[in-house]
């Protein structure tokens, strides 16, 4: 059995003023001792896919297997071999950490000694023995979160599902979380994470499968996707629209797909990096256009997203709504983070 | 991390087979989660504070302030009269506190979580209304500790007294089923909480609760006769204080309570599973 999750043409249609397909004949594999990201924006049918996956939800039509079991037919069996944690960090406030674990191992009929040994454990685990007998109130977010992870390890799952364990963690907390789930994948355990970051997907996923619409839109490993995309990315910022509509026309023809200009922003995706790049710096001095920015990146996953769904990740689009320019810079200083170095010393 | 290893369960299954593991898991869950619920009223001593000054406050407003207005028939003391309904109507009040608990619970995705354990399907539900049922008593003993101070005087015996605390608990316990139903009806804790209370009102207050039924129009009396609450009232003053202020016997009105409790249990909570097996 190398499967440790199938899902075989899953539906779900959820019936109220406005039908919604959340899930519209979802297919995938997971192989055993391997993470595997679901990756896509708010809506995209992910939550779904796990509460159908986890026994919660029934669906409409097609079949899901965990290790071989079907969801639906061996529910209650299927649940002794799975843990859940979700973003809403499902833990109760009113308990203690232990008293939340000890709950958790009770409902799972676990023998007493063996939930107290366990709640012990997974606390120092997940560094919260001084907080262990403290209520769940006095804990930071990413506290709690590393609590309702270790509640879903109570029984020792040995396949995990993850729905979005990161949303609305800071950057040290996502990263602990992280080290944390690598250590588990370490232990042979299967994860299926769902995510809208990519950097997350990218980081822990070794296969992946986009979802849109409740829809799987492509599915491979996150270095064949960023493959199939191009090489090498080739951004340049400028300082008006205007200079950045005549760079997009110039740099069209350095790439196999036109440029993509966005405000200020032009990006263009090319096969050789460094020969793109001098022609590209020729053709704007040639029009004594002088760019704020030049980088040459690796593609991002968000790159995939945008060039497989023709928008970008919700998270962007939500931002958007907020304020448009704060989110573009944001995007960037990412994406300048990812920027090769060598182009800072071509430049220079 | 090791992984091989298997957890030792209770039944040494990995899930349960047959009746009698079905029925042994159901106890146990429901155990964990009215001892879970119960712990989080002891973790919010405010919520428990204010819980308690509520009725107390109906005693001393209706006892005090409207009391010497309402004339009750057949000269009893209107001390004896209010305190069987202010027991009705203080459990009938708490049991609003089971739709925001599974309300609350559901919001908070604690529910989901809950549905993907091996555990029993109704535990969520029996652990909730058992602890309700446990809070229950303990509200019976202060309510009858602030009667007696008020000058509540009890004039049956010991256990007819505690015969009708068995009646209000039932009563409250069928009650709480219902409001299970809202909870996981609301969108919210805050909505189930306002959708509570459109229905409590005209039980509690139309009702042979607080004055008599026949002080009302005729048209009204009917209902405010025979309705649940009323009926748990009437039986509860008849235990209490002997049945010649409530026009029938004892019997006639404790068979009547105990039929609208069977049948709310009977109708509710397969209602009650049905909704919280849908939700989501």
């Amino acid at each position: 059995m190398s499967h440790a999750i199938e899902a075989d043409n899953l539906v779900k249609v959820f019936k109220g003023k406005r039908e919604v397909r959340a899930l519209d004949g979802v297919s995938f594999a997971v192989e055993e001792g391997t993470v595997f990201g679901l990756l896509g924006p708010n809506g995209s049918g992910k939550t779904t896919a796990v509460r159908v996956l986890t026994t919660i939800l029934r669906p409409d039509s097609g079949h899901a297997r965990v290790l071989g079991h079907d969801v639906q037919k061996k529910a209650g069996l299927v649940r002794t071999l799975i843990g859940l944690a979700g973003q809403y960090a499902a833990v109760d406030e009113n308990l203690t950490g232990r008293e939340n674990l000890q709950m958790v191992g009770n409902l799972n009929h676990l023998e007493k000694a063996f939930v107290a040994q366990r709640a012990r454990e997974l606390l120092a685990q997940f560094d919260l023995t001084d907080a262990g007998d403290r209520p769940l109130k006095t804990y930071s977010g990413g506290m709690r979160r590393r609590l309702d992870l270790a509640a879903a390890l109570v029984a020792r799952p040995t396949v995990l599902f993850l729905d979005e364990p990161t949303t609305g963690l800071d950057p040290q907390s996502r990263n602990d979380l992280w080290e944390v789930i690598e250590q588990l994948v370490e232990g042979g355990t299967t994860v299926l994470l769902t995510t809208q970051y990519l950097e997350e997907a990218d980081r822990l996923a070794s296969t992946l499968a986009v979802i849109d619409h409740g829809r799987v839109i492509a599915e491979g490993t996150p270095a064949s996707m960023k493959a199939d995309l191009g090489a090498t990315i080739l951004e340049v910022g400028l300082s008006s629209v205007e200079d950045a509509q005549r760079t997009g026309a110039l740099l069209d023809a350095l790439g196999p797909h036109a440029a993509l200009v966005s405000g200020t922003l032009v990006e263009v995706t090319v096969d050789n990096g460094p020969q793109a790049a001098m022609i590209g710096l020729r053709a704007l001095d040639g029009e004594h256009i002088t760019p704020t920015t030049f980088n040459l990146r690796e593609p991002s996953l968000d790159d995939v997203f945008l060039s497989l769904t023709g928008h970008r990740t919700e998270q962007e689009e939500t931002d958007d709504e907020g304020g448009d320019g704060e989110s573009k810079r944001r995007r960037r200083r990412r994406q300048a983070e990812q920027a090769l170095p060598v182009v800072t010393g071509e430049l220079s | 991390m090791t992984t091989a290893i298997t957890a030792p369960t209770i039944s040494g299954a990995p899930h349960s087979t047959g009746v009698a593991g079905k029925v042994r898991w159901m106890v146990s869950d429901t155990l964990t989660l009215t001892r879970r619920n119960l712990l989080a009223l002891t973790r919010i001593p405010e919520a428990l504070f204010f819980a308690t000054i509520q009725p107390i406050m109906f005693v001393l407003l209706f006892r005090y302030v409207f009391g010497g207005a309402i004339k009750v028939p057949g000269g009893l003391p209107y001390v004896d009269y209010l305190m069987p309904g202010i027991f009705v109507q203080t459990v009938a009040f708490g049991a609003v506190s089971t739709s925001i608990g599974l309300a609350e619970d559901l919001q908070k995705g604690l529910i989901e979580r809950f549905r993907a354990l091996p555990m029993s399907r109704g535990a969520v539900l029996t652990g909730r209304t058992s602890a309700d049922t446990v809070r229950n008593v303990f509200v019976v003993i202060i309510m009858t500790i602030v009667g007696l101070l008020v000058g509540f005087r009890p004039t049956t015996s010991v256990v007819s007294y505690i015969a009708a605390l068995g009646l209000i608990l039932l009563f409250a316990y069928a009650l709480s089923w219902g409001f299970a139903v809202i909870g996981l009806s609301a969108p919210n804790s805050e909505t189930a909480q306002v959708m509570s209370f459109p229905l409590l009102f005209p039980l509690t207050f139309v009702s042979a609760a607080f004055v008599p039924v026949q002080s009302m129009p005729s048209w009204l009396q009917g209902f405010a006769t025979y309705q649940p609450v009323s009926v748990t009232v009437s039986a509860c003053r008849a235990l209490m204080v002997g049945s010649g202020v409530t026009g029938q016997s004892t019997w006639f009105w404790v068979s009547r309570s105990l039929f609208w409790s069977v049948l709310f249990l009977i109708v509710l909570i397969p209602l009650a599973i049905h909704r919280y097996r849908t939700r989501i």
